[in-house]
């Protein structure tokens, strides 16, 4: 590549002396330290400064360490000869990574098991004790079988939906397959908390003499119902919950599964149209089978999302009216009640519960690979 | 592709990218219009998939119209009302303000909390990718010990519940005093996405061409010379889509920021989220605030979309 000799012609002069090197090696380690020491001391605590200062300061120590950090440990490595350069640099680009993973998920979920075996306060081991609450406690036993809905209905339901709109607008002119695909996948930028303050909106509920704002209750009262307090219909208002949680992956199930239909050979198509089969038929005998491995994938994808989510019923309900689902009830274990032991546990029950699909997925991946 | 480019030109093999990207699209806008004409009389079954379409974008739209038509109402119309009246009685500009934005700005404290996720959100992508790109490149391109095992560990790591590394995390900030800082912040997102991160780039970045690094290589520049002038401007596209869902799942995430961050100093999700504890039933705050919260994302929606996409789906596919 002549662009790298010729970029790195200028530098090689004041690069190539050694002391040089050493001063700059030296020099920017300080300064990283300094950027990154002071920083933090700096946002420990930001009160009384300006929203500008504390902006200005917190971007440049957040982007700029990053990068001195890397540029000062990468000159230090230079100091050696090429060979043992070459030996240390890797593990200088990797170390960071490596580290911060060690610290932030693979100790962590080491302890979170260990944990999950101990008591509230991680003082006294209780052996199965945790687990035997999530498995027989009345109220967990609604979470487990809240969870059990939403994990069967949200990846059935945005996959099903998403298929038939990727298929439709197909067919329709691009112009408009683009503009419902834009709508349909738009709530994909909206955060769980927007989302959940959106549909809150809609199933809003007023007593009967009062004008109804909330857009389902106005539809089912010009019919000449009377309004329903939605959220607090137990169980049926899961479903309202697992609505959101649909309504928000679609989007996604549809954008994945579009490329794929459009991926489907239009000879068998045409084939099958010739043979006389009607556009249901086609849909099922030959786009269906052609996506299968897809939509596995977006149906396990979806799986584990859900699994995860617990904003939805934290901002919508807070688990009240009996809506809470595992991910929603492990926070509020650990972080409200304070009860590390069971909150561990739930953590711990979401973990083997992804396991199966994630071997699932990861045979896909290695199948779709090897072909 | 690559092989039939050589290493010598790297922008050749880009622009067969794009090429490709053309006759795919030319492909399909060809086959749509030509299925959109050829069938033009209008079967039942026809109208009945029209109407299903139809449904499913007013349900897909509409409840967030609602909110937005709402937050510029004023309080009393909101009550009075229901949103698809104001639309209705468009011409009543009586019950049109920017009032509501103004409370919740300034009273409820959503200009600060703004700030605030910016200020989290914008180290929170760049560490990540920074990382992960360096890593990404060691482990495609040098040699060193352990990089195979590196690996599997990255991508096993992808499945583990960001909720399995919660509690211990806590007890560690809550030790030294890191709950409620932005650097603890940082580096909380930045631990949560790098395995995200790395796998990505790392697929991205071990499918440039051998032979444009092994140039490299021979004409003496350095692994950091190599990384920061041929690699990373490379990757540019792979990082921006990683970028822009790193963006929004941190801008969008409320469960690290309640952990770890607290109420104490507000961002958008956490302070939306005790809005609606605190008043749940007072409309022209919560709609203006869930739209100010709602903005800069959709705003990357409506002008990166292409990105967006390429972003939400390769950060989905594997999560």
């Amino acid at each position: 590549m002549s662009d790298i000799t010729q970029q790195k012609a200028p530098f090689s002069s004041l690069t190539d002396r050694y002391p040089m090197r050493v001063l700059l090696a030296f020099g920017s380690l300080a300064v990283t330290i300094a950027i990154l020491g002071g920083g933090a001391a700096f946002l420990q605590d930001v009160r009384g400064v300006s929203y500008i200062g504390i902006a200005g300061v917190g971007l440049f120590v957040g982007v700029v360490g990053i990068w001195a950090l890397f540029y000062s440990l990468n000159s230090l490595a230079e100091l050696f000869g090429p060979g043992v350069r070459d030996r240390i640099v890797p593990y200088v680009f990797v170390a960071p990574a490596a580290l911060t993973l060690g610290f932030y998920i693979l100790y962590p979920a080491v302890r979170t098991v260990w944990l999950s075996f101990l008591s509230r306060r991680g003082d006294e081991f209780v052996g199965l004790a945790n687990y035997e609450y999530i498995f027989t406690n009345p109220a967990m036993l609604v979470v487990l079988r809240n969870t059990l809905l939403w994990v069967i209905f949200v990846p059935l339901m945005a996959t099903v939906v998403g298929l038939l709109i990727a298929v439709i607008v197909d067919r329709f002119k691009p112009r408009w397959e683009k503009i419902v695909k834009s709508l349909v996948f738009m709530p994909m930028a909206i955060s769980f908390v927007g989302a959940s303050i959106i549909w809150r909106f809609v199933y809003y509920f007023r007593p009967a003499h009062l004008e109804q704002l909330g857009l389902l209750n106005a539809i089912v009262t010009a019919l000449g119902g009377d309004p329903v307090a939605w959220i607090t219909i137990r169980p049926w208002n899961n479903f309202l919950l697992i609505f959101i949680m649909i309504w928000l992956q679609t989007g996604f199930a549809m954008v994945i599964l579009s490329a794929s239909v459009k991926g489907v050979p239009k000879d068998l198509l045409d084939a099958a149209r010739v043979d006389g089969a009607g556009e249901l038929s086609v849909f099922f005998n030959v786009t269906i089978p052609y996506v299968k491995g897809t939509i596995l994938v977006v149906m396990t994808t979806i799986l584990f999302m859900v699994l995860k989510i617990f904003d939805v019923v934290y901002v919508t309900t807070s688990g009240q009216h009996g809506t809470h689902i595992v991910a929603s009830r492990m926070y509020q274990e650990a972080f409200v009640y304070r009860n590390f032991g069971r909150g561990s546990a739930l953590a711990v029950f979401l973990f083997v519960v992804v396991i199966p699909f994630m071997v699932r997925n990861v045979q896909h991946i290695r199948e779709a690979r090897s072909q | 592709m690559s092989e039939k480019n050589g290493g010598s030109n790297t922008q050749g093999w880009q622009l067969q990218a794009v090429e490709r990207q053309r006759q795919i699209r030319k492909h399909a806008a060809e086959s749509g219009s030509f299925l959109g004409s050829a069938r033009a009389e209008m079967t039942l079954g026809k109208l009945a998939v029209r109407l299903f379409v139809l449904v499913i974008v007013l349900v897909w739209t509409l409840p967030t119209l609602g909110v937005l038509v709402s937050s510029l109402r004023t309080p009393a119309a909101i009550n009075a009302t229901g949103w698809w009246q104001g639309l209705f009685r468009f011409f009543e500009f009586e019950q049109w303000t920017l009032s509501n934005y103004r409370h919740v700005l300034s009273a409820d404290r959503m200009d600060h909390a703004f700030f605030n996720s910016l200020l989290i959100t914008i180290p929170a992508t760049v560490i990540p990718i920074s990382m992960a790109a360096f890593a990404a490149f060691s482990i495609a391109w040098l040699r060193f010990h352990g990089r195979e095992i590196l690996f599997v560990m990255i991508v096993g790591l992808l499945v583990v519940p960001l909720q399995m590394a919660l509690i211990p995390v806590l007890q560690v900030y809550t030790r030294y005093g890191i709950t409620g800082t932005f650097f603890g912040m940082w580096l909380a997102h930045t631990g949560f996405g790098l395995p995200l991160a790395t796998y990505i780039l790392y697929g991205y970045i071990s499918s440039i061409p051998k032979s444009i690094l092994e140039s490299a290589h021979a004409d003496g520049a350095t692994p950091w010379l190599t990384f920061t002038r041929l690699v990373l401007p490379l990757s540019i596209p792979a990082i921006a889509s990683f970028a822009i869902f790193q963006f929004l799942w941190v801008w969008n995430d409320l469960l690290v920021a309640l952990v770890f961050f607290g109420t104490r100093q507000p961002i958008v999700t956490t302070r939306l989220a005790e809005l609606v504890g605190s008043r749940g039933h007072t409309w022209y705050v919560l709609t203006a605030g869930a739209f100010v919260s709602m903005v800069l994302p959709l705003l990357i929606f409506f002008s990166l979309q292409r990105y967006f996409v390429r972003g939400m789906m390769a950060g989905a596919v594997k999560g």
